[in-house]
């Protein structure tokens, strides 16, 4: 679907439009590269997809380059993803002598398009190493880091750390995920897209129709977790949160993630999740297809509350979309939920299964405390969250960089 | 002519701020530790958790009026740090190293009072930030107080931002901008100006704040007091 700028005015307002028409008309004609490793699947390439079309709306020449790797390739960085998350695995020696051997030939194939770019973003570790093959570079070439590396582990660390610390800049999602490095270290928070399949508004028909094929009562409330079947993300928790509060309230539960082949542990857990469930007929565990975004929005917008009640996480942007479609969220003091969700506010965070139990209680007896929260929710989420305000803080940093770190930039 | 339909000698330029955020890669666990970052980061960075953070993506948690107020509050749990770090208002200091003098004040003050301070969970801790601003001119333009009043409410956070907020720490008589322009409008211009003064940003959301001011500019229209 094409989308264009003036389309997200709605969403986000007419003035912010504007705004970003006039802080991207210093940058209208300059070439912006973004580079990362995937066109499709993911949330990197989820954002690109939809980012790169704006720059270029906006008058900027924005292109999206993806670097070819081997099946060799992926799982050597794949290793560093989860290496640089805290897991204490490394490439062999060959391996990292693949990734750089791909880095070099995807210079060769990109160096055209890449050496005259007046902005780099290369996007998470794989396409890292192109800095270091391309020495005739003149734009500004920064380092995108999508993943947590506060914690990483520090042979495999050790080996990255030299190939990211001559770009100009580094970007992260959060302060807490940054690692120092000698060049500014800028936060950009993630964002979602309110006019995808998985945000955009759907009739109550549609909702109606996917709850009824999952078989929900449209009578009694739901509570649904979004998620991989992850460990970290807690799903027997829930379980076990909605088992106590279900002594006292006669809810549904829905449990939905996607198939994730790259996850050897997903299907363990989600055939432990299966059994504790047993035959509870208002447990209802969901495994769709990796482009269920349509799907995934309905059960979202049917849910009473959302829950996200992970032990570790990144951001959280599961927690951001359902605060988006007004509903309150139940999640774990872990990562961006705890930028999100404030007490009272938003939702509540939480420790335990207990805890979640209780607050499952407390706002089911509350509808009008839900209300409430509905509305500063999705407030907090049009003033924060949405790909318009990455877009400005994107413009925001390529006029910073341009203007060589001056704290204050005068635009004319 | 009504007075709010008199033009000004010089029009009301609208102007924006967009900020983008940089860690300085300090952070602090416990209060000591605050203390001692406290002391060290330069002075750039305690602006930001005064008063840039109200642009950043962030919850409007106004209960808290600073970084410093929230943090002490929702992650250290200290109720009387947080409420005593809340009334620091930067309005009162001189400049910035007053204020960070300040604020060192009251935390080495809390210390002595309790020399319990327990670490923050892992995840939790006070992260150090500082912020570039890019400023630039959105081409809206106000020549009557009508059309400042029709005109504010199309405008950005940004811009009531850079206006209502960034404005008082770039005046010495720490005004406005809209009440800078608005006295150029004689005695209808001082009394709103002096309603708009009464706004306390630090208690709102800059959304709430811009509303607040359309309200004030309304009442001058309709040359009601509020």
């Amino acid at each position: 679907m094409s989308v264009a700028l003036r389309d997200y005015a709605e969403a986000a307002g007419p003035e912010v439009i504007d705004a970003l028409e006039r802080l991207a008309r210093p940058l209208r004609g300059r070439r912006v590269v973004h580079v990362n490793s995937t066109r499709v699947g993911g949330g990197v390439a989820e954002i690109l997809a939809r980012l790169v079309p704006l720059m270029n709306d906006l008058g900027m020449d924005a292109r999206w380059e993806v670097i070819e790797g081997t099946q060799e390739f992926y799982g050597v960085t794949k290793t560093f993803h989860n290496a640089l998350q805290g897991v204490p695995t490394a490439p062999t020696e060959r391996g990292l002598a693949v990734y750089d051997e791909v880095n070099r030939e995807s210079a060769r194939v990109l160096g055209p398009s890449l050496k005259d770019a007046e902005f780099v973003f290369i996007h998470d570790p794989q396409p890292a190493a192109l800095l270091r093959h391309l020495p005739g570079r003149r734009g500004h070439w920064v380092w995108r880091c999508h993943i947590d590396v506060s914690r990483p582990y520090r042979p495999v660390w050790k080996f990255l750390r030299p190939i990211v610390a001559p770009y100009e800049a580094s970007v992260y999602s959060m302060a807490a995920f940054a690692q120092p490095l000698p060049h500014p270290q800028y936060i950009i928070a993630p964002s979602i897209d309110p006019l995808s399949d998985k945000n955009r508004p759907l009739e109550a028909s549609e909702v109606a129709a996917v709850a009824a094929r999952h078989l929900l009562d449209p009578a009694r409330p739901v509570v649904v977790q979004v998620s991989r079947f992850d460990r970290f993300k807690d799903p027997l928790g829930v379980l076990q949160a909605y088992r106590i509060a279900r002594r006292h309230l006669p809810v549904q539960l829905v449990l939905v993630g996607g198939t994730a082949t790259d996850d050897p542990e997903g299907d363990a857990v989600l055939a432990a999740v299966r059994e504790a469930a047993g035959d509870d007929p208002d447990v209802h565990v969901l495994l769709l297809p990796p482009d269920a975004h349509r799907e995934i929005n309905a059960l979202q917008r049917r849910a009473t509350l959302v829950m996200q009640k992970s032990l570790k996480e990144g951001f959280g942007l599961t927690v951001t979309e359902a605060l988006w479609k007004g509903k309150p969220v139940i999640g774990g003091r872990a990562g961006g939920i705890v930028l999100q969700i404030v007490d009272h506010h938003t939702g509540f965070l939480v420790d335990t299964p207990e805890g979640a139990a209780f607050r499952i209680r407390y706002l089911l007896n509350r509808p009008n405390a839900v209300a409430v929260m509905s509305e500063k929710g999705r407030a907090f989420v049009r003033d924060n969250f949405l790909l318009t305000r990455h877009l400005r803080e994107y413009l925001t940093l390529m006029l910073a960089l341009d203007a060589g770190g001056a704290e204050q930039v005068e635009v004319t | 002519m009504t007075p709010s339909a008199r033009p000004a000698p010089e029009p009301f330029r609208f102007r924006d701020c967009s900020l983008t955020i940089v860690s300085l890669g300090r952070s602090a666990r416990n209060l000591r530790e605050l203390r001692a970052e406290l002391a060290a980061v330069p002075a750039g960075s305690i602006a930001h958790h005064f008063y840039d953070a109200l642009l950043r993506p962030s919850f409007d948690d106004r209960e808290y009026r600073n970084d410093f107020a929230a943090w002490t509050r929702r992650m250290l749990r200290d109720a009387p740090l947080a409420e005593r770090l809340s009334v620091v208002d930067p309005l009162d200091c001189a400049d910035l190293e007053d204020l960070r003098d300040r604020v060192i004040e009251i935390v080495e003050e809390r210390l002595a009072e309790d020399p319990r301070h327990a670490d923050v969970p892992e995840g939790m801790e006070f992260r150090f930030l500082r912020s570039q601003q890019v400023f630039f001119d959105t081409g809206a333009r106000a020549s009557t107080i009508r059309e400042l009043r029709e005109t504010l409410p199309k405008t950005t956070t940004g811009s009531v931002f850079y206006h209502f907020v960034n404005a008082r720490f770039r005046s010495p008589e720490r005004r406005d901008d809209y009440s800078t322009w608005l006295l150029g409008f004689g005695d209808e211009g001082k009394e709103i100006a002096e309603r708009l003064r009464r706004i306390d940003f630090q208690l709102w959301s800059l959304s709430e704040t811009r509303s607040r001011i359309a309200a004030v500019l309304a009442g001058a229209d309709a040359g009601a007091v509020l």
